[in-house]
């Protein structure tokens, strides 16, 4: 489930980055950043990716995944500082049940 | 490419209304309510039984109104509650249901449509407000605090939704003869009616006016508004 959710976080985010304007997301790994810090995305293409990621992922597996809930919001360490983290947070609600 | 229009409580009153106006226009339209619409339904249109303040319900036809019809790019969030009451003698409940139906069930919908009309990079939603708020009606503190939650609502979500060209406004009718205020007592009424800058009762197609205005292609710089009717500011 890991792997399929890191493809799908990979592909949807390369296939938004030119609409984006990030070319830095053109090619990315699991140590890519996304939200945090200087050099992070701006909050609205991070609603971008994540909702283009909820859909894509309710596309593929066929039920909804909601990414952005309380729980996502509060960790100490957010989930969507990296493509690597928003994939165990995908790969976690797929697996976990939730939705 | 014809409108997808999708409208919440269109049983009866201004929802019924505005099935037949936005079909009359050759839009592609959808509906709910919470008990079943009239047999036979009006020819091109799909309902669902659907409470709007069921957060499943609301995901599950949103999606699938997406898949039989088409992304949804008109929202008109009409499905209100309303109860008049003394706040003292509110029970908690009601005040509940209220706000379950007008504030939960139009931020609902607002979220799940604004979703599909996100990748469109295109949609417009009209919340429903009253002119009980701006006027402090006595007996109406749930209702017209839950209808201050909506325009509340419109103007942060129009903020927020504006980078994906989805406008959100609100129409504020005047008392229109529906189910909601047919209880109300005529002195009452009248004594309403005499409050407006134009006194006399609303009809439906004042609001599907305002409603065509928000909703028309080139209302792309009008957002976050709520107009109320009869003059009502």
């Amino acid at each position: 489930m890991k792997k399929e959710a890191f493809e799908l976080v990979v592909f949807t985010i390369q296939q938004e980055a030119d609409d984006l304007g990030y070319a830095n997301l053109k090619a990315v790994s699991a140590d890519t950043l996304l939200f945090g810090g200087d050099d992070g995305i701006d909050s609205l293409s991070l609603v971008r990716i994540v909702a283009a990621i909820e859909r894509a992922a309710e596309e593929r597996f066929g039920r909804q995944v909601v990414l952005a809930d309380d729980k996502a919001m509060s960790m100490r360490n957010s989930p969507f500082r990296t493509v690597g983290t928003l994939t165990e947070l995908l790969s976690e609600r797929l697996g976990g049940g939730h939705g | 490419m014809a409108d997808v229009v999708l409208i919440t409580g269109t049983r009866k009153g201004i929802g019924r209304y505005l099935v037949d106006h936005f079909l009359s226009k050759g839009c592609l339209v959808a509906g709910c309510s919470r008990e079943q619409f009239e047999e036979p339904l009006p020819a091109g249109y799909h309902h669902y039984i659907a409470d709007v303040a069921d957060e499943a319900a609301v995901v599950d036809m949103v999606r699938d109104v997406r898949k039989r019809i088409g992304p949804v790019s008109v929202l008109i969030n009409n499905a209100g509650i309303a109860s008049m009451n003394h706040v003292l003698l509110t029970p908690l409940a009601t005040v509940q249901r209220i706000f379950s139906t007008n504030v939960f069930g139009t931020f609902l919908a607002m979220r799940e449509v604004a979703k599909v009309m996100m990748p469109a990079s295109y949609g417009r939603i009209v919340n429903f407000a009253t002119v009980a708020t701006p006027l402090n009606l006595e007996g109406e503190s749930g209702y017209a605090a839950s209808k201050a939650a909506v325009e509340s609502f419109t103007r942060v979500a129009a903020r927020e939704l504006a980078p994906f060209n989805i406008t959100v406004n609100a129409v504020g009718p005047t008392p229109v003869m529906t189910d909601l205020i047919r209880s109300v007592p005529k002195s009452k009424m009248d004594a309403l009616i005499g409050t407006q800058a134009i006194k006399r009762m609303g009809e439906h197609r004042d609001i599907a006016n305002v409603i065509d205005f928000f909703v028309s292609r080139d209302s792309d710089f009008i957002t976050g508004q709520t107009i109320f009717l009869g003059g009502i500011s």
